[in-house]
């Protein structure tokens, strides 16, 4: 604790590319550019598959494939072939030895939980509520967006929130392949010896994976309409994705 | 792009074995360490169900600590002893596995707890011979996520491990070190596939332990 405290009190630890303040921005830039990626690829796909109950077999392999390949192993396989690409491509090989694998992996691992969130969240909604919207004369659009979306955004938010705690952990193991970000200070702190640095990184990391559950799950619970929330137990679609394994 | 030196891995089998028997090691040790904590928790949580709470936060909380800082966070205490990846990985099992089994104990019907306490089981007996053989199917299926995610985290665990503990992750540290992509791919590959072979294994170990499901299952 002294040794954290010795870090976090020495002004040059605030300052620069190596202070914490920037390297807890790029731990943010990556995690939050990378969860929005995979949202764009996930949302739409997982909008169609919940809403018409088509190509749910397509959703099942994804997931599963997220699940089988740790986030590690796919960004170092990555690393040689951005390196490869890099001449070919025409871009900077730097960016394929440090960013491109890092976030790539990070990209692959969060649309998987994205997507099973969203049509498992979408198929969870009553089918008789479909129907009489539909009855209503409700357009195929308008169940999607009025009635189905509202009742199965608490799902999706915890999809999106399991795909940023991923990502968050992936962010910091990138640091390993000289990427940015909080695991800087855990990678460097082992290197140099440097207790109060690595402490420094664990607790930042930490801090930031956990702040970051307990806000998305406050957002999840307000997103809950008052009716369901009394009906289901949370976490009950995330226990079922896990026993399909 | 990526040239794999299948002579390097065929000259160097014996240390693929070396590190894949490290690999199951790291495996093995805290799953085992991992279920007999979790499911102590959760006979705890079928007679007080006011634990599952505390406990699920707690549980969750470990496993929300991104891996790297967990395997970090015990460097300068254990040093590089195999302790510094056994400890985290355990925790990391233990949501999971404790998740399931509850839910696993749960999911028995009230019908069949008391047609057991009608023909005289004891507390403790209904526990044993009737709900936890109940509760196998979703017990495995936590066992099978937790096998497979801590198979991924001993190859993390390698990047403090150095060349003393990680598994065939030791091979991606070294590969990355040394510019040698057939390092990097054998050992992210060889996790994959240590993960795929450990995951069939458990599926036939489910079916060996719910003789009735594949009764059921034939009969159907």
């Amino acid at each position: 604790m002294e040794q954290v405290l010795g870090f976090l009190s020495d002004g040059a630890n605030w300052q620069g590319e190596a202070g914490i303040p920037n390297r807890l921005l790029e731990h943010l830039e990556i995690a939050l550019l990378a969860v929005l990626i995979a949202s764009l690829i996930a949302l739409p796909l997982g909008f169609y598959i919940g809403h018409t109950g088509r190509l749910q077999l397509v959703g099942i392999n994804i997931a599963n494939m997220g699940r089988a390949i740790p986030s590690y192993a796919l960004m170092v396989m990555l690393l040689p072939v951005m390196l490869g690409l890099a001449p070919v491509l025409g871009y900077d090989p730097r960016l394929g030895l440090r960013f491109l694998p890092v976030f790539l992996a990070m990209v692959l691992l969060a649309v998987p939980p994205i997507l099973v969130a969203t049509y498992a969240g979408l198929q969870d909604v009553d089918r008789e509520l479909s129907e009489s919207s539909r009855g209503m004369g409700l357009t195929e659009r308008q169940i999607l967006t009025q009635v189905e979306l509202p009742l199965a955004l608490p799902v999706i938010v915890g999809g999106v929130r399991i795909a940023l705690l991923q990502v968050i952990a992936t962010a910091t193991i990138g640091a390993f392949l000289a990427g940015g970000g909080l695991g800087r200070f855990i990678i460097d702190g082992i290197a140099r010896r440097d207790d109060g640095m690595l402490y420094t990184g664990v607790l930042l990391v930490s801090v930031l994976a956990v702040g970051t559950d307990i806000s998305l799950s406050w957002v999840q619970r307000r997103l809950t309409p008052a009716g369901v929330r009394a009906a289901t137990e949370p976490g009950s679609v995330e226990l079922r994705g896990s026993g399909a394994t | 792009m990526v040239e794999i030196r299948w002579d390097w891995i065929a000259g160097h089998l014996d240390d693929v074995a070396d590190k894949t028997w490290q690999h199951v090691q790291l495996l093995v040790i805290p799953m085992v360490a991992g279920f007999v904590i979790a499911f102590a928790l959760a006979i705890l949580a079928a007679r007080r169900p006011g634990t599952i709470g505390p406990v699920t936060a707690v549980t969750g909380l470990l496993y929300t600590i991104p891996s790297l800082a967990a395997f970090a966070v015990l460097v300068p205490i254990t040093g590089l002893s195999l302790m510094t990846a056994i400890i985290p990985l355990t925790a990391y099992t233990l949501l999971i596995l404790y998740v399931n089994t509850v839910a696993g104990l749960r999911s028995v019907p009230a019908e069949v707890n008391e047609a057991a306490d009608a023909m005289g089981y004891g507390r403790w007996t209904r526990l044993l011979r009737i709900q936890v053989p109940l509760a196998v199917p979703m017990i495995m299926a936590g066992v099978r996520v937790a096998t497979v995610t801590t198979i991924g985290l001993v190859t993390v665990s390698a990047i403090v491990g150095g060349n003393r503990f990680g598994g065939l992750g030791q091979f991606i540290t070294e590969g990355l070190q040394t510019d040698f992509d057939t390092k990097i791919y054998l050992g992210a590959v060889g996790s994959v596939i240590l993960a795929f072979i450990i995951d069939g294994g458990l599926v036939g170990l489910q079916r060996w332990l719910t003789p009735w499901a594949r009764a059921r299952a034939e009969r159907a």
